[in-house]
């Protein structure tokens, strides 16, 4: 199905043809106009609202962090009352953490990538403005509540039991637990996205060892969301169950335990502190060899580094829990692993180094922070090394010295590369530079601002001055400290107050940049910000640098001499090329400007907002109204039977439209969400574990679901998943009758699998409120059962494309994609009803 | 380890600045990639193996493993409450030989061994100036055991964010010489025996109900919703670290013990005569 890449550019068509194909280039990619601007799914327009909400979220973080250092400038004051303030730093962390730090990495990535693999869209441009849209309202929802006085003040770990105590916490916790959980649905629907996008629509050509090191340090962070926040989504199920309906998974004294959730929120916190870094760093990696004006030195060492922090990231969350009585062999070994994510994080900073060395630097705006952030972030690193030393963090711990700690890290490693990102790209927007003079000044701000700020903050720690207090003594001696670092904290908001003066003022008047402003050698600068296409053709990639590389690259992009330079469809149109070697394997039709995903999103909010407040006939409605959305969404606008199964996409290449299996993008999308459920399913039944090791009879002397109906649910979910595969089996050969027949059967034989698996646990009338045993039943119960009625509608789905010919032997990526569901379902299924039948047996 | 961070730090940023110095010769790629593998991995593995050696040969000295500790009984049981702490000193069998609440008393020179418990949320017991912190999970029993080396009052603050007043949440402890804390404990265990005189305090303080939650060893209280009152008047500070212990705070913290402590359990009792608020609190005073 794959095509040779023909290296030499096509020859160049006669003017009267190119402004034909521009005309309809332009028509296919254009951005609606007035209200219906905002129902624009192009991935320039995405990535500039998720970036400028996730921008404004962030000063308003800013705005609370300084509200609390106004409160600890001096001890003993009343600026504000004790609750305000546990709000503050509440919302502080959770907003820096959620609605800033991880999102605008998902925003730059949905503006960025496109253009710098070559091609003209990510392969799922609704699912970017589905996420975003989540993204913005459960982002205003949980921001919001601090205004009501409903703001969650438990801190941003939430731990029980502190957090589930209904009367300390109030709604607040819901408000945190249902509004984040909304926000990591967008996460991971973008860490789809960017999985996808980088593996399957580079440029024909660009190998994966050609792939310029943003995309494979992103590509490798999407790849840790998808293992890092479903361990937090299944922790924040146990946890809203204990909340809305009393179910004791954290409650000591019915057999649940406060340390589960510290177990999950750490396995998703850590990897977190990564996810958050590593897409920095990638922004140094294109700033750094730009500047130096020469490739990275290193490429492979850097590329494995990255690789290095993302695994070792996730063995080490137990250093956030080093004082809580843990096994000292335990500790020593999270402490070693701790210390040895040091290794690749060297590795990279030398690599940057060395390529400085190596190249003849210029020293501008971006490069300023960059290097000013790495200054910072060092020494956040080394007070990690320090405190990754188990007996250096028993005292440590829980000190300002880890405010410190942290901020150096995140500031450091984090907000200054976004700054010099923010420098270094904003050209893309407008066409213009911000301003050297402004850049220079807010630098040195940010700079002395920071480290007056935080560095007192080492001391203060260490002369035992405890994180999260509103309030500390006079007499002994932090006040100095705290004063010094509320002054310097102003200073520091004055530096990112000046850059986004820089970036609103007004420049019409000011002249445009040159296109590739800095003279970069990947492909992020070559389109026009004038033109909503992106590319206006899809170069072919034999270079890291193409740029530099390859002669006359960017001349013969836009004469449209490579492939796609033109829309003869009518529709949005993106090559897709195989994950290894970048062949050219179909010519993908991308979803267009729509309503529908708004809608989605916004009834999707409304079921996490109404579930905050217990309304459960809004809750209901508004689920009602998602899946219908969701359903209209994939009926009209997936896998859809083209005209012709051959098109020319240039280049003298003919590509087909409609692709199945694993050369289809949408494979690869089920395939990665069902990696990404299945990981808060092994967190679910680590749970089950954990209690199981906590206690000498885990089922605290409580009735089990017995043998026989899990083991009868666990039969008809098989034999569905027998059915699933003979559809698909009769749908290959041509026979939709029965092609339809066993789809029916399978759906009736889920439908009995649900009954089944509910009725253990129900006639064995286990009562989930009175132990933690009953209720961890129940959870995993309920979850593969939901699991199991989204199958059902899955089928049923096939069923409804069967019978109106949009599914046929040819035409087969529905139920291709909805088999690879059930594989992952029968899993589910036999895991639950088998653990939970034969287990308290076997124990 | 401040130190040699420290000259990291400069080394690297140094050679981010000569790196950024635009007159200079470009080093080879090869020079280069000798410079990522020596910076980048040789150098860190050599210094982080051996800080962690010493890490963890020094784990063992600084917290003596579970088993060493089973032969060493907890000598003291310590709960956190919000946001006060219950502390028990304990006999020989393990039962309590009397309650105090948020002024620990200490032998120098010997090593203490603590268990410790919560009763409502997560807290952290922590002596700054003795050692590192250990957890107090509900449902769960922590035991640390502590070897102050001076005599002297050290504050010590909870750290783990538990909830309004978190903040002012501290115990005081004194380490005193052992003839000293023998002499105190002594007397403490004794004081149950030994009947506390009339004062019209004493009265008010069981007519307006404090003894419902208060112990004070030799009179009929024997609340146990809050802190133990037994000899208030010795201790360092009231409100568990809140307030130095002056007869006037102590009035103070009946009156409106929400204002001084947000979200404390106690009830205001500011509605009472300030008379009687002001006789209990110098009968309180004055239990030492």
């Amino acid at each position: 199905m794959s095509a040779n890449v023909p290296l030499a550019p096509a020859p160049e068509a006669p003017p009267e043809i190119r402004a034909a194909q521009e005309e309809r280039l332009r028509k296919v990619w254009t951005t609606p106009s007035g209200w219906r601007y905002w129902t624009s799914v192009n991935n320039t327009e995405i990535g500039l609202w998720y970036g400028a909400a996730a921008f404004i979220f962030m000063l308003f973080a800013g705005l609370l962090g300084l509200m609390v250092r106004v409160q600890l400038a001096v001890p003993e004051n009343t600026f504000i009352s004790a609750d305000l303030f546990n709000q503050a730093f509440t919302l502080h962390g959770t907003i820096m953490m959620f609605l800033f730090a991880v999102p605008i990495f998902e925003a730059v990535a949905i503006y960025l990538l496109p253009s710098m693999l070559g091609t003209r869209e990510l392969p799922f441009p609704r699912l970017s403005a589905f996420g975003f849209w989540s993204f913005a309202l459960g982002g205003v929802f949980v921001c919001g509540s601090i205004f009501f006085n409903a703001a969650p003040n438990t801190g941003w770990f939430m731990y029980p039991p502190l957090a589930t105590d209904k009367e300390y916490s109030g709604i607040g916790a819901d408000i945190w637990l249902l509004g984040l959980s909304f926000i990591e649905v967008a996460s991971i629907a973008a860490a789809v996205e960017l999985i996808v996008g980088i593996m399957k629509c580079r440029a024909p050509g660009m190998r994966i060892n050609l792939m310029p090191l943003f995309a494979w340090y992103l590509l490798i962070v999407a790849g840790m969301i998808l293992f890092a926040f479903p361990p937090l989504i299944a922790g924040d199920i146990l946890f809203e169950m204990e909340r809305m309906f009393d179910w004791p998974f954290f409650d000591a004294a019915r057999g649940g335990d406060p340390l589960l959730w510290q177990h999950l929120f750490w396995i998703f916190g850590h990897p977190e502190v990564y996810i958050i870094f590593l897409p920095a760093i990638a922004i140094m990696a294109m700033v750094v060899p730009t500047f130096s004006q020469r490739p990275i030195v290193g490429y492979s060492w850097i590329v494995l580094a990255a690789v290095g922090t993302g695994f070792l990231s996730f063995g080490l969350w137990v250093h956030h829990m080093f004082a809580t009585g843990l096994p000292q062999m335990s500790l020593a070994f999270f402490s070693a692993a701790s210390e040895a994510v040091a290794i690749p994080t060297g590795v990279q900073i030398f690599v940057f180094i060395a390529t400085m060395l190596a190249g003849r630097v210029i020293f501008s705006v971006p490069m300023l922070f960059g290097a000013g952030g790495l200054a910072i972030f060092i020494i956040g690193g080394l007070t990690g090394v320090m405190v990754a030393l188990v007996p250096f963090d028993w005292q440590a711990h829980d000190t300002y010295f880890i405010v410190a700690h942290l901020h150096y890290v995140l500031i450091g490693g984090m907000l200054f590369p976004v700054v010099a990102g923010i420098y270094y790209y904003y050209p893309l927007l407008d066409g213009k530079k911000l301003s050297d003079r402004l850049g220079k000044i807010a630098f040195w701000l940010m700079f002395t601002g920071f480290n007056t700020a935080f560095f007192p903050m080492h001391f203060a720690g260490l002369r035992g001055m405890p994180r999260r207090v509103f309030t500390y003594p006079a007499d002994v001696g932090w006040d100095w400290f705290n004063m010094i670092s509320t002054i310097g904290a102003f200073i520091f908001a004055a530096g990112v107050g000046l850059v986004v003066i820089d970036v609103v003022r007004p420049k019409k008047k000011q002249p445009r940049c040159p296109e590739n402003p800095w003279n970069a050698g990947t492909l992020e600068f070559i389109g026009s910000p004038d033109e909503k296409w992106g590319v206006r053709s899809v170069p072919v990639i034999h270079s890291r640098y193409p740029v530099w590389d390859q002669k006359d690259l960017v001349e013969n992009i836009s004469a449209g001499r490579y492939f796609l330079p033109d829309s003869q469809s009518g529709q949005r149109e993106t090559l897709v090329t195989t994950v290894l070697d970048a062949r050219p394997v179909q010519c993908l039709r991308v979803g267009g400007t729509s309503v529908v995903t708004i809608v989605a999103a916004l009834s999707l909010g409304g079921v996490f907002i109404a579930l905050t407040f217990h309304w459960w006939l809004v809750t209901i409605a508004c689920a009602v109204i998602t899946l219908g959305a969701i359903l209209y969404w994939l009926w009209t606008g997936t896998a859809t039977i083209p005209e012709s199964d051959d098109y020319d996409v240039g280049m003298g290449v003919r590509l087909p439209v409609y692709a199945s299996g694993p050369d289809s993008v949408g494979w690869w999308a089920m395939f990665i969400t069902m990696v990404g459920d299945g990981t808060a399913y092994a967190s679910l039944i680590f749970g089950y574990f954990f209690y199981w090791t906590i206690h000498d009879d885990f089922t605290g002397g409580h009735a089990g679901p017995g043998v026989f109906w899990p083991m009868v649910a666990l039969t008809l979910f098989v034999i569905a998943w027998g059915a699933m595969l003979a559809a698909r089996s009769l749908n290959a050969h041509d026979r939709p009758r029965l092609t339809q027949a066993a789809l029916g059967v399978a759906a009736l034989l889920s439908l009995g699998g649900c009954a089944a698996g509910l009725a253990g646990p129900f006639a064995y009338e286990m009562d989930p409120t009175l132990y933690v045993y009953p209720a961890i039943v129940w959870v995993v119960a309920i979850w593969t059962v939901v699991h199991g009625a989204v199958g059902i509608i899955m089928q049923l789905y096939c069923l409804a494309r069967s019978l109106t010919g949009r599914m046929t032997a040819r035409y087969d990526m529905d139920i291709d994609n909805v088999v690879l569901y059930w594989h992952f379902m029968v899993i589910t299924a036999v895991t639950s009803f088998g653990v939970l039948g034969l287990f308290p047996l076997v124990r | 380890m401040v130190v040699g961070g420290a000259i990291i730090w400069a080394l690297v940023v140094g050679l981010l600045l000569y790196a950024g110095h635009a007159r200079r010769e470009p080093i080879t790629a090869r020079k280069a990639s000798w410079l990522i593998l020596g910076g980048g991995v040789a150098f860190p593995v050599i210094v982080l193996f051996c800080l962690l050696a010493y890490a963890v040969w020094l784990m063992p000295q600084i917290r003596p493993f579970m088993p060493a500790l089973m032969d060493n009984k907890p000598q003291i049981e310590a709960t956190g409450e919000q946001f006060w702490w219950r502390l028990r000193y304990l006999d020989d069998g393990g039962n309590t030989a009397f309650e105090t609440a948020n002024e620990l008393r200490l032998p120098v020179g010997e090593r203490t061994t603590f268990r410790l418990k919560a009763a409502d949320v997560i807290h952290s017991f922590w002596i700054p100036s003795l050692g590192g912190k250990m957890d107090m999970i509900p449902g769960r029993d922590n035991v640390l055991s502590l070897e102050p080396t001076k005599t002297g009052v050290y504050r010590a603050p909870c750290a783990e964010f538990c909830g309004t007043s978190h903040a002012l949440m501290a115990f005081s402890v004194i380490v005193m010489e052992r003839p000293d804390f023998d002499a105190w404990r002594q007397s403490r265990i004794e004081a149950a025996a030994m009947p506390q005189p009339a004062h019209p305090g004493r009265d008010l303080f069981f007519r307006h109900g404090c003894a419902a939650c208060h112990t004070i060893a030799g009179t009929p209280a024997i609340g146990r919703i809050g802190p133990d009152l037994t000899r208030i008047g010795e201790r360092q500070t009231i409100a568990a670290g809140t307030l130095a212990n002056t007869k006037d705070n102590i009035a103070r913290f009946i009156r409106e013990p929400d204002a001084i402590k947000p979200g404390v359990e106690m009830p205001a009792f500011g509605m009472l005569p300030d008379g009687d608020i002001e006789a209990i609190a110098a009968w309180l005073g004055g239990l030492k």
